[in-house]
């Protein structure tokens, strides 16, 4: 359990400041490289969360697919590549305040309701097979319906994007 | 292992992800920090799925991890339009239905 913690805890801080990182830089390909960061930090911490099949689906997902298309959009918007200043609202010191009491509001709420409660000592790791039968079984549904959300997507993707 | 700090973590990411979503004009910059939003959304059920021993918060995770490629697929289509239309992706500038 030791080793554990100070792996949750080092990904823990990479992950935060590296998300500090993503909104605050002014290049929008070093943001997109943070944020790279950021979503391998979360695959870790799936794993440390017993979910490996989840764990290699969002390095696939997130990590391969995810951050080409955030690269491509970088590239197919904009000329230069580099630091630039007109990227933050002129109104974004409001966000710091709504951010800190949203964080003051969710700590408050989960200390109450969690304390120093622990998570089980000895949680197996759940395998692909248990996942793809709650898949395949009860969430059979969700899933047909997240078929055709995909395949919706990908439509509407081609027809927005296409020149006609 | 707390359940705390795990619970933490994504709450920290998800004010993280708020503060940029209202600080950012870029529209790529606004999709990435909905990706933190997503991110500590997962890690939050997969606490809870690791918490009661159950599976269905992996099943939730992996929905709304191709809810997420989804959603970043018809974003940037989106994005595309306009900067294709108006040479710029700045949300301030797209104020066409302002009365």
């Amino acid at each position: 359990m030791i080793a554990q913690n100070i792996g949750f805890w080092i990904i823990a801080v990479l992950m935060v400041v590296s998300a500090l990182r993503v909104v605050t830089t002014n290049n929008v390909v070093h943001a997109a490289l943070w944020l790279v960061v950021v979503l391998a930090g979360a695959a870790g911490q799936y794993i440390l969360l017993a979910a490996e099949f989840v764990a290699i689906t969002q390095v696939l997902v997130y990590i391969g697919a995810v951050m080409v298309l955030f690269l491509f959009g970088t590239m197919l918007t904009r000329a230069r590549i580099g630091a630039e200043s007109d990227l933050n609202n002129s109104y974004k010191k409001l966000g710091i305040p709504v951010g800190l009491v949203m964080l003051v509001a969710m700590g408050l709420a989960l200390t109450r309701s969690f304390g120093d409660e622990k998570l089980p000592e000895s949680a197996k790791v759940v395998s692909i097979q248990e996942v793809s039968d709650q898949i395949f079984g009860p969430y059979l549904l969700p899933f047909w319906a997240l078929s055709f959300v995909l395949l919706a997507a990908v439509v509407g993707a081609i027809v927005l994007a296409r020149k006609d | 292992m707390f359940v705390n700090q795990f619970l933490f973590l994504a709450a920290v990411l998800f004010c993280i992800g708020v503060y940029g979503v209202i600080a950012r004009k870029n529209a790529v910059l606004m999709l990435m920090s909905i990706e933190l939003i997503l991110n500590s959304v997962n890690i939050n059920l997969l606490t809870f799925a690791m918490r009661n021993g159950s599976t269905d918060g992996h099943t939730f995770a992996l929905y709304i991890i191709a809810i997420a490629a989804a959603e970043v697929g018809v974003g940037l289509g989106l994005v595309l339009l306009v900067y294709r239309n108006k040479k710029t992706i700045s949300v301030d500038e797209l104020s066409e239905m302002r009365g």
